[in-house]
């Protein structure tokens, strides 16, 4: 019988360093239980590129006595396939849950890997609407850099938060919550009751900079209502597995604030669009990894969001 | 990155609606692009500008746009005339957009045409042209390549019936009698161009887009504005003025649903 590997292996690597550096990707795969019945697979700080398949958010899952919750399922198809088969490893109980905390393809496009669990497909009551909007467009664009038929189907959600809504995996009761428009439309986050370990999603970054696609005043008004909660632990959307929330909150809250003051002062100042992107809150470069990737994008939302206050 | 890998890259965003694409094939192609780019902007001319004659416009004016978008749906562009000859108008033109011409801004008596500024979706790598007609008719052309995809095909949010025409405007400080202000004009509409589609129902946005703006002020004509597809949603313009004495800047937008928008603005801003 002919594998894969000793395919890969008879072959020149040079002619196809997509397909080998996909291989070193699946080998390093893995999650840390970071608390009891919790795992969680760090993503890259980097785009998605051919060679990482979008597996830049953090994923990973949630195991009761009775069942499994994916907090996150990945950023492709085969993103969330390694997932699942991480899953497996671990327990052989259902998978009840897939979380789909918002509409961006690096947190949503793994979930095709657990349509034959027929698990409920867990997300805010204004993914759908973002899904019919952006969709189909995402995943296009995905398969152009991932090729065809490598970024997984657009899946709808089967279950709606529109405030807030708990699910109970056997003993283990994960409390969610729909937020306002924030760092995008539709943002979902989750606190497990008995680690007292909160899901932010992308209503945290840490080290990575973060993407505003939402509003950047709805932003800062939902992070005090996360803090609120006082969770012993978070597990941002991008960033280290594990972190205290406070500290990393404040981070990310200078970083918001800082372009919503530096934003706010351009446009009082008659400061256009194309200017402001080169001097709003350049001070934070230091402190942010793909900065110079995100952030004039960043300062774009935010003046459109602004300049009509 | 390795030269011969296919290291295509979604910088920046395409966790954000607005996506930017750097494919290694812009590299490897290069010298055939040249090539295209050239032939793509001789169909584009024969189809704007017939056989009338395109001069270089080095010496006339400038073009100022970011050679990577970091939204394709939103991409600023500055014109600055800069020559010493009467300009009646400039075209600004998207040589690989779907309707290519994104503008002709017709400068009334009441202009000072030095400055222009707009901001226009792109759908793929491009060259921008700007093209400035001299009083006695003459074109002048400058242009600048944009990396930018996707700004034209990019999901826009709901149309906002509410604010549908709203305006501000944005005036330089220090109102002088005769000295020219610059005005920075913004309207509230959706643009939609018609390419965007609504995956729930698999039908496309019926486009509605602004078609035209007036300017006047105190009676006097500034600027007209023939516009397309190409403009961003809630468009942004920046364009000069020479204010005789105090008076009212009037503006009056017209779309492709024909409905017709029309706000005064008070010079100084009271």
């Amino acid at each position: 019988m002919v594998t894969r590997r000793s395919v890969l292996a008879g072959l020149c690597s040079c002619c196809m360093p997509g397909v080998v550096a996909r291989a070193a990707a699946q080998e390093a795969f893995s999650t840390e239980e970071i608390a009891a019945g919790i795992h969680v697979r760090r993503g890259v700080d980097e785009d998605v590129t051919s060679h990482n398949d979008d597996a830049i958010a953090n994923i990973g899952f949630i195991v009761g006595r009775k069942a499994v919750a994916v907090t996150e399922s990945g950023g492709s198809l085969r993103d969330g396939e390694r997932l699942r088969a991480d899953i497996r490893r671990v327990t052989a109980l259902p998978i009840r849950y897939v979380v789909m905390s918002h509409v961006h393809p690096d947190h949503i496009f793994g979930a095709g890997a657990f349509l034959a669990d027929q698990p409920a497909f867990v997300a805010h009551s204004e993914l759908p609407r973002a899904l019919a909007q952006r969709g189909e467009y995402y995943r296009k664009r995905l398969e152009d850099v991932l090729g065809a038929g490598n970024a997984g189907p657009v899946v709808q959600p089967t279950l709606l938060v529109e405030r807030g809504a708990q699910i109970d995996l056997g003993d283990r009761v994960l409390e969610l919550t729909a937020h306002a428009k924030a760092h995008s439309e539709c943002d979902l986050t989750m606190l497990d009751r008995q680690t007292q370990t909160l899901f932010p999603a992308d209503l945290l970054f840490v080290q990575r900079v973060p993407s505003l696609d939402g509003s950047l005043k709805g932003w800062l008004q939902e992070l005090p209502r996360l803090r609120a909660l006082r969770a012993a632990r978070a597990v941002p959307g991008h960033g280290p597995a594990s972190v205290n929330f406070d500290a990393a909150a404040d981070r990310l809250q200078e970083y918001l604030r800082s372009l919503l003051l530096g934003t706010r002062q351009a446009i009082a100042q008659g400061v256009e669009i194309d200017a402001a992107v080169k001097t709003v809150a350049q001070s934070q470069r230091p402190r942010w990894t793909l900065f110079d990737d995100y952030h004039g994008h960043n300062v774009t939302q935010a003046f459109k969001e602004l300049e009509w206050e | 990155m390795g030269m011969n890998r296919p290291s295509v890259r979604l910088a920046a965003t395409i966790a954000i609606g607005g996506l930017t694409w750097l494919g290694c094939q812009a590299v490897a192609q290069a010298d055939d692009e040249e090539a295209a780019r050239q032939a793509r902007w001789a169909q584009v001319q024969r189809a704007v500008f017939a056989d009338r004659k395109v001069m270089d416009g080095a010496s006339m004016l400038q073009l100022e746009a970011p050679p990577r978008a970091l939204d394709p749906a939103l991409v600023p562009l500055t014109i600055t005339l800069t020559g010493t000859k009467p300009v009646k108008g400039v075209y600004v033109v998207i040589d690989n957009n779907p309707a290519p011409l994104a503008g002709h801004f017709i400068f009334g008596p009441a202009a000072d045409p030095r400055t222009l500024k707009l901001r226009v979706r792109v759908d793929q790598y491009t060259d921008v042209h700007a093209v400035a007609e001299g009083a006695d008719g003459q074109l002048y052309a400058v242009a600048k390549f944009v990396k930018a995809s996707g700004g034209c095909s990019a999901p826009a949010g709901a149309a906002d019936a509410e604010h549908l025409g709203q305006m501000k405007l944005h005036l330089s400080e220090g109102f002088t009698a005769g000295k020219p202000l610059q005005a920075q004009l913004m309207i509230r509409h959706p643009n939609f161009n018609g390419m965007q589609m609504d995956q729930l129902t698999r039908y496309y946005t019926p486009a509605h887009f602004i078609r035209t703006i007036d300017v006047s002020y105190a009676g006097g004509a500034v600027l007209h504005v023939d516009a397309d597809i190409s403009l961003s949603t809630d468009p942004v313009i920046s364009f000069g003025f020479v204010p005789r004495a105090r008076g009212q800047l009037k503006v009056a937008v017209r779309d492709s649903k024909q409905q017709s928008f029309e706000r005064s603005f008070d010079v100084p801003a009271g």
